[in-house]
């Protein structure tokens, strides 16, 4: 215990941001919650944001210059927020105070009413920047072998997973819930979770990581379609190479017979493609969706060619084969017989495959978490819960999670979104139902607060409300620990 | 030079910022335009240096709080008197009424420069009031936006002995030793209103139930006044006796405080279940669970 103290004695630092000079503790803040001992440095944190999940998202934080004065001036003060996890509140009122003081109906205070919502109308949106095949669109989606969601609409350069919901969460079997339970909360706190689509892959998702597909980690997300890639690159590839192949699962792009590469006067090269025939130069299906070339089930990419035309392929053309992503490449030249034969890539060729390499962007997870909190709280409520759907919608009412802003959907209900790495961890529980606790908070002025239902001065009891046979009465889940107290 | 607050009014125009150090204030003023002007200036002007006249005397606002004291500074002073009632039952030092002392000491301020007829200074949840004849507050208690069944209302008329309101918990920006998630206190004064919040969360716990994390204050914050002592990280889920036992406690404190004429009501919270101790008005709504409606109505 006193070895301990003494090697973490080093580590703390002695504030001198103000008079109160606190001995702040790595990972901890002073008693103003503004500036933090980062890594034995002292910076300055926005009010309230956690710090652990500001480095841990590598931005916001500044580091504290002693040189910088207050002038002192009124100035408007710039818009922050306070997270409210664990029943907090928002800003102005930083601790959490279920009584709020307010002016009357004129006043203009802010009340912030802050829940922690109960969502079984909830689930998880996981984009996964990948061509590699991951399954058949609709197909279930498991976590430890349960179904969970399932896949998706894909986006460009990206599949999607729909995962969670109500019909999963309570729905199915008891076990079948837990896990969907489990699932939507460790990815909603930015954890890992492994999945594995039926007839696809196995994938392991985080918030803001890239997706590990099959045991392998996917680098970078295509710089576009094989016809686009093509597009882009075609002034770069003239004169250099006779003809280049872009190997796509979606549209393979063949630069001879492309629009870009007509424009450039490239000659036919005789090449023959497998595949359907799109708009000239664009083939669609040259092979099978898979985690080889281009997300494509390929490793040889002369598999998808036919024999060249000997009517306008010479010996000694040259061909650039590459993948989207540029991860994939190989160059070839056409021997007597018109066969490719794989040679070492001239360096500006291997230059262009660099190039694409380098406008791909990084592959990550993204998970949105959305959830309904409209119509879902009617414990006996008289009144209509619309008012506040329709405060929302006017933007009367600022909805928050976490102090992360969300997209709310347009039509009924509070349907919304929030990216889950904008949120403070750890800022997810659950209940037993099984459903997810989410933290929820609507900021309004008192007086429209008031429009909302016009009852700051009236009080129905509790117990009529809880006599309902339709409800049911659950703990308030305990708030979830932030970091720090 | 002095080192000056950071004074801002917030973007509707009508409230005061003012922040220095773990001093932060949220400042409105009803009154005479000119009256409120002069009563922000007067704000501005006492937080400037404030932090530091505490400072000065930090060992001694840090240690536990004794009978006498021999503290100088009128804020010093008045944290001291907020806690003495408590200091021969347990330990208590004069830092658990800083945040009521500070607002009180603000309001004081801007009453002594101008003419107003209505302010409240919240100083991160504790509040320091002021109605002149004839004003009321309205404070508001909410614990879901859609529901008028869970919302209770609480009216603070300028012949209602109380002047302070403050809230105490777990959650909030100092640690607690107790497990409740939010215990508010209303009471004559701010800096009492404080203390006496500090002292029921506190009583609000199970002693030994293996369902809570402890942890010495030093080891989070080496400076924290309360030592080596085990204040609360995590509250595991407890069972409805448990947070009825724990509430209780809590409850009976508050009650004693009552008797004691040291606060005007209280409102203890633990994990949805509410305790309600005090005057006549409050207890009107007497204590009650908090409905929460599972989202499926399964």
């Amino acid at each position: 215990m006193v070895m301990e103290t003494t090697s973490a004695a080093t580590d703390k630092i002695r504030c001198d941001a103000c008079p109160v000079m606190c001995y702040i503790k790595p990972g901890a803040a002073g008693a103003c919650d503004r500036y933090a001992n980062h890594d034995g440095k002292l910076v300055r944190v926005d009010p309230h944001v956690i710090l652990e999940r500001t480095v841990s998202h590598g931005g916001k934080l500044v580091p504290f210059s002693r040189t910088e004065d207050w002038d002192g001036k009124i100035v408007h003060e710039p818009s922050t927020f306070v997270t409210a996890i664990g029943a907090g509140t928002t800003y102005p009122d930083y601790k959490p105070a279920p009584f709020i003081v307010s002016a009357e109906v004129d006043g203009v205070d802010m009340v912030t009413v802050v829940t922690e919502g109960i969502f079984s109308y909830c689930g998880i949106k996981v984009k996964i920047d990948t061509d590699r095949y991951l399954g058949p669109e609709t197909a279930t989606v498991r976590a430890q072998g349960e179904a969970v969601g399932h896949v998706t609409t894909s986006e460009y350069g990206s599949q999607m997973l729909s995962l969670g919901g109500v019909h999963h969460l309570t729905g199915g079997s008891k076990k079948e819930g837990r896990v969907t339970c489990d699932t939507l909360m460790d990815l909603a706190n930015c954890k890992a979770v492994e999945l594995t689509i039926d007839g696809g892959a196995t994938v392991v998702v985080q918030a803001g990581r890239p997706p590990v597909v099959n045991g392998v980690k996917e680098e970078r997300m295509r710089v576009g379609c094989g016809s686009a890639t093509i597009g882009m690159f075609a002034k770069q590839w003239q004169g250099k190479v006779d003809e280049v192949v872009v190997v796509d699962d979606h549209i393979t792009g063949v630069l001879s017979e492309h629009q870009a590469g007509k424009l450039l006067d490239i000659p036919d090269s005789g090449i023959k493609m497998k595949g359907r025939r799109s708009t000239p130069g664009r083939y669609f299906q040259v092979a099978d969706p898979g985690t080889g070339w281009g997300g494509t089930n390929i490793s040889d990419p002369l598999a998808i060619l036919g024999p060249f035309d000997a009517k306008e392929a010479k010996p000694g053309l040259t061909m650039l084969m590459v993948s989207t992503t540029g991860e994939h490449s190989s160059y070839y030249v056409l021997d007597e017989a018109l066969k490719p034969v794989e040679t070492e890539m001239p360096a500006d060729l291997k230059f262009s495959v660099e190039r694409i390499q380098e406008n791909c962007e990084p592959a990550l997870c993204t998970v949105l978490f959305m959830a309904g909190a409209g119509g879902s709280l009617r414990a006996g409520v008289t009144d209509n819960p619309v008012r506040l759907t329709r405060s929302v919608k006017d933007a009367l009412t600022r909805v928050t999670s976490g102090g992360a802003p969300v997209y709310v959907w347009p039509g009924g209900g509070i349907t919304y979104m929030v990216d889950v790495t904008q949120m403070p961890s750890g800022a997810f529980g659950y209940v037993p139902t099984p459903a997810l606790v989410a933290p929820i908070e609507f900021t309004m002025k008192l007086s429209d607060y008031a429009a909302l239902g016009g009852h700051m001065d009236y009080v129905k009891p509790l117990s009529e409300v809880q006599n309902g046979d339709d409800v049911r009465q659950l703990p308030w889940q305990n708030p979830i620990p932030g970091p720090r107290p | 030079m002095t080192r000056l607050p950071q004074i801002a009014m917030l973007s509707d125009g009508r409230r005061l910022h003012l922040q220095d150090g773990p001093i932060d204030l949220i400042i409105e003023a009803r009154g005479p335009a000119h009256d409120v002007q002069v009563a922000y200036e007067a704000a501005a002007r006492r937080l400037t240096g404030l932090l530091d006249e505490l400072c000065a005397e930090l060992p001694e606002l840090r240690a536990a709080a004794r009978e006498r004291t021999s503290l100088r500074s009128v804020v010093a002073r008045r944290m001291h008197a907020a806690v003495a009632p408590y200091a021969s039952d347990c330990f208590i030092t004069p830092m658990a009424a800083v945040a009521g002392s500070v607002a009180e000491e603000i309001l004081g301020a801007m009453l002594d420069a101008a003419s107003l007829d209505r302010v409240y200074v919240n100083n991160g949840g504790d509040i320091a009031l002021h109605l002149g004849r004839g004003e009321h507050f309205s404070v508001g208690l909410i614990d879901r936006p859609d529901g008028d069944g869970v919302m209770r209302t609480l009216r603070v008329d300028a012949n209602d002995p109380i002047r302070g309101i403050a809230t105490s918990g777990r959650h909030g920006r100092s640690f607690s030793l107790g497990i409740a998630d939010a215990v508010t206190v209303l009471a004559a004064t701010a800096s009492r209103a404080d203390a006496a919040a500090t002292i029921i969360a506190n009583a609000v716990d199970l002693p030994g139930h293996p369902g809570i994390i402890r942890q010495p204050a030093n080891e989070l914050q080496p400076d924290s006044d309360l030592g080596s002592r085990l204040v609360t990280r995590n509250v595991s889920q407890l069972s409805r006796k448990d947070i009825a036992a724990a509430l209780e406690s809590g409850a009976e404190c508050a009650r004693q405080l009552f008797d004691r004429g040291l606060i005007e009501g209280a409102v203890l919270r633990l994990c949805g279940d509410m305790i309600v101790v005090g005057t006549k008005d409050i207890r009107e709504q007497r204590s009650r669970p908090l409905a929460l409606e599972n989202a499926v109505g399964a």
